[in-house]
């Protein structure tokens, strides 16, 4: 009972009655006769730390800038709280942006760099070096408030960009591939710290980034985005899990595609025949007809190895390994089926297995038919 | 000979010229030097020869007396009689310098004009910089070449035409009486306000230049990140534009002030009588008394009251961290 209040609380846009707090319509962003952004529709509630996602190019930077104004659109509107953004200029916009190159002002000191905005509203400077020095502490910069930003590391940088732009307590805070400059090792770190300062100040995130695990990690949604498009919008689990499209299958972590034809679809069963892996079972989804063509995208970690044969599983092949990657965690294979077709599979490394599946064994590959996510586009 | 070439002695060549490279190196080190220094070395010979000889020269020049002789200057030293060595060096030029207010004013009205002059070419050339570095692309490299075009007809000509311009029955007079402001012809002409005029006119090039290089290179994100943060868009320019533009500003000044101390054409063309410059004077001196060691300090002064203020704005620059 307390579970399900608890989930409809934190997750607004599971709730049908739920105001959204930045209402984005059929905003287009056409440059000369290219079009950048492509009638998009987003709602985004309070609280949030949605990710835009999607390959570089695909337009997540301008449909960013024009939340914040520096874009004017070609067509439709940005509403934020209830305010419509169209005639107001980037100054007096409740939003702040952490630009993706950091644009610090190089002539002046973190402490002013972080300063800026408060000054510019007209706070006493006493007062305003005060709410400074929190903000430095908060983001773990306090000891560097002196140096000019030339004499920083990309991480400490990165730390005044997001102070900068959090001192005024924006409604909404706009990230440009907030970790993009940073090394893979930092960069994890700096998720969860992104995270928990997320928490601490209960702004609205919207997060660009081209990186699938950096949004899988941080965001309560993602937009996934592809030329100018929003394809799929949905949790992290959903879109890993029930992805739109073959391509959002594709860009989110990495995926098998069959191609086949459905060819019985009844009852709680539903078979697809395909020309590489033969029958494959897949549980049902509505709304498919008989001779239709569909993809079957199946994730590399449902499929299961094993030399023996195992019971009652519904695709099973005999396959041969290819190749054979051992990363640590997870050991990652290439298998081929009896038609030829190559399929990615994973498998995790929990126990210390003396002896694993290598190359060029035979073996049994073997997954359940829930595994299977049937895509018609 | 066989098609490929012998990877043997392909490698043999490479290292027969490795020990070559490296004798010639261990001869320079023998003489002191390394390639770095070599580098150096150019412009350093330059400076010697182009800079600090002249230089010499003429501070001996300025140590001497007027004499009348070919050159016109004592030697800087004699044999007397008894065959001691005489060294024949006083400051009394400069002692002469000092006393003489005309000198004195000379130097102050040049700094003066050179100094209004620079303020203006500034006030001028900045918005036109700013424009021509964010103009878009094809605009921005036609207006940079409009900059420059005055550069192809000779100087001369340029300062003579603003002579039509200037004087009783020129343009900007007529123009005025024509359109009824005024109903006598202004006396522009050989004043110090038209000597102004030419020196902001011929230098403006000069001012434009390092301040569209520095504008060019101002990264639109700052700009942006500044109204993001809830700057309008003079609040922006003043802490923002204004400060990254400072080295561009200095260098510009700096391109106008010191030619325009020691202008001598543009005053001699539109200034009158009353407009003292020390160009002139020097002009006059060298030239019509032919005093050369008197000439040679005034030179030798000004170019100590130029150097001077650029030591210090560079210390400056240095300390801020502007200077790149
Ligand atoms: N000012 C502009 N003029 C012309 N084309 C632009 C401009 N800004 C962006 N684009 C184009 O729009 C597309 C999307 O750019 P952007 O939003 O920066 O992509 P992303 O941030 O997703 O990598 C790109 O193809 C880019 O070349
Ligand atoms: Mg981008």
């Amino acid at each position: 009972m307390t579970d399900t209040r608890l989930a409809a609380d934190t997750r607004p846009w599971r709730d049908a009655q739920a105001r959204p707090f930045i209402s984005i319509r059929g905003l287009s962003k056409r440059f000369g006769d290219f079009t950048a952004v492509d009638t998009v529709d987003l709602d985004i509630y309070r609280g949030e730390l949605f990710c835009l996602l999607g390959a570089s190019g695909c337009g997540k930077s301008t449909l960013l800038r024009m939340l914040a104004g520096f874009e004017k659109p070609s067509e439709g509107t940005v509403t934020i709280d209830g305010q419509d953004m169209s005639s107001v200029p980037p100054h007096r916009r409740p939003t702040n942006m952490m630009f993706q190159s950091y644009a610090l002002f190089p002539h002046m000191t973190v402490e002013r760099n972080v300063a800026y905005g408060l000054l510019r509203e007209g706070m006493r400077k006493a007062d305003a070096m005060e709410r400074v020095a929190e903000m430095l502490k908060l983001v773990k910069l306090g000891h560097l408030a002196r140096r000019k930003p030339d004499q920083l590391s990309g991480g400490q940088r990165q730390r005044v960009a997001l102070a900068r732009a959090l001192i005024k307590q924006p409604k909404l805070l706009l990230l440009d591939e907030p970790l993009g400059a940073l090394d893979k090792k930092l960069r994890e770190e700096t998720q969860f710290e992104l995270i928990r300062i997320q928490e601490t100040l209960g702004v609205t995130f919207i997060v660009v980034t081209h990186d699938q695990d950096e949004a899988m990690t941080l965001s309560t949604r993602i937009g996934v985005m592809s030329e100018g498009e929003i394809v799929q919008i949905g949790e992290p689990r959903e879109i890993y899990e029930t992805p739109a499209t073959r391509h959002v299958a594709d860009f989110i972590g990495s995926v098998n595609l069959i191609e086949g034809r459905v060819d019985v679809a009844a009852g709680d069963q539903m078979r697809i025949d395909t020309r590489e892996a033969g029958p494959v079972l897949v549980s049902p989804r509505a709304g498919l007809s008989r001779g239709q063509t569909v993809w079957i995208a199946l994730r590399p970690e449902r499929i299961a190895l094993s030399r023996s044969k195992p019971e009652g599983t519904a695709n099973l092949h005999r396959v041969t390994v290819e190749d054979m990657g051992y990363m640590g965690y997870l050991s990652s294979y290439r298998i081929r089926l009896p038609s030829g077709r190559l399929l990615r599979a994973s498998q995790s490394n929990r126990l210390r297995d003396e002896d694993p599946i290598s190359w060029d064994e035979e073996v049994w590959a073997s997954w359940q038919p829930m595994a299977c996510r049937v895509l018609t586009e | 000979m066989s098609a490929r070439p012998d990877p043997g002695a392909d490698a043999a060549g490479l290292g027969a010229r490795a020990v070559r490279r490296g004798r010639t190196a261990r001869l320079l080190a023998a003489l002191g030097l390394s390639g770095r220094t070599l580098v150096i070395a150019v412009p350093m010979l330059w400076l010697l020869v182009f800079f600090l000889v002249p230089f010499f020269v003429l501070g001996r020049i300025s140590l001497a007396e007027v004499m009348i002789a070919r050159p016109p200057y004592s030697p800087l030293w004699d044999r007397a009689a008894d065959g001691t060595l005489n060294i024949i060096a006083s400051l009394d030029n400069y002692r002469f310098l000092l006393a003489d207010a005309l000198y004195r004013n000379a130097y102050l009205s040049s700094i003066g004009i050179a100094f209004t002059s620079t303020v203006f070419a500034l006030l001028i050339g900045y918005p036109i910089a700013y424009y021509v570095a964010r103009s878009p692309e094809p605009r921005r490299t036609i207006l940079l070449l409009l900059v420059i075009l005055p550069f192809w007809t000779s100087f001369l000509l340029r300062v003579y035409a603003w002579i039509g311009f200037l004087q009783r029955e020129g343009l900007i007079n007529s123009t005025l009486m024509m359109l009824g402001v005024i109903d006598t012809p202004l006396v522009l002409m050989q004043t110090t306000l038209a000597v102004q005029i030419g020196i902001v006119y011929t230098y403006l090039p000069f001012m434009i230049l390092p301040l569209y290089a520095n504008l060019v290179k101002l990264d639109d994100q700052l700009l942006e990140a500044s109204a993001d943060l809830g700057a309008g868009p003079v609040t922006t320019f003043l802490t923002v534009t204004l400060p990254l533009s400072v080295p561009g500003i200095i260098a510009g000044c700096m391109l106008v002030f010191i030619p325009a101390i020691g202008e001598y054409v543009i005053p001699a063309l539109l200034g009158g009588p009353d407009t003292l410059m020390i160009g002139r004077v020097l002009w006059d001196e060298f030239f019509s008394s032919r005093d050369w060691p008197v000439a040679a300090s005034v030179a030798i002064v000004m170019l100590f009251l130029v150097v001077a203020p650029i030591m210090w704005l560079q210390s400056w620059l240095d300390r801020r961290g502007l200077n790149q």
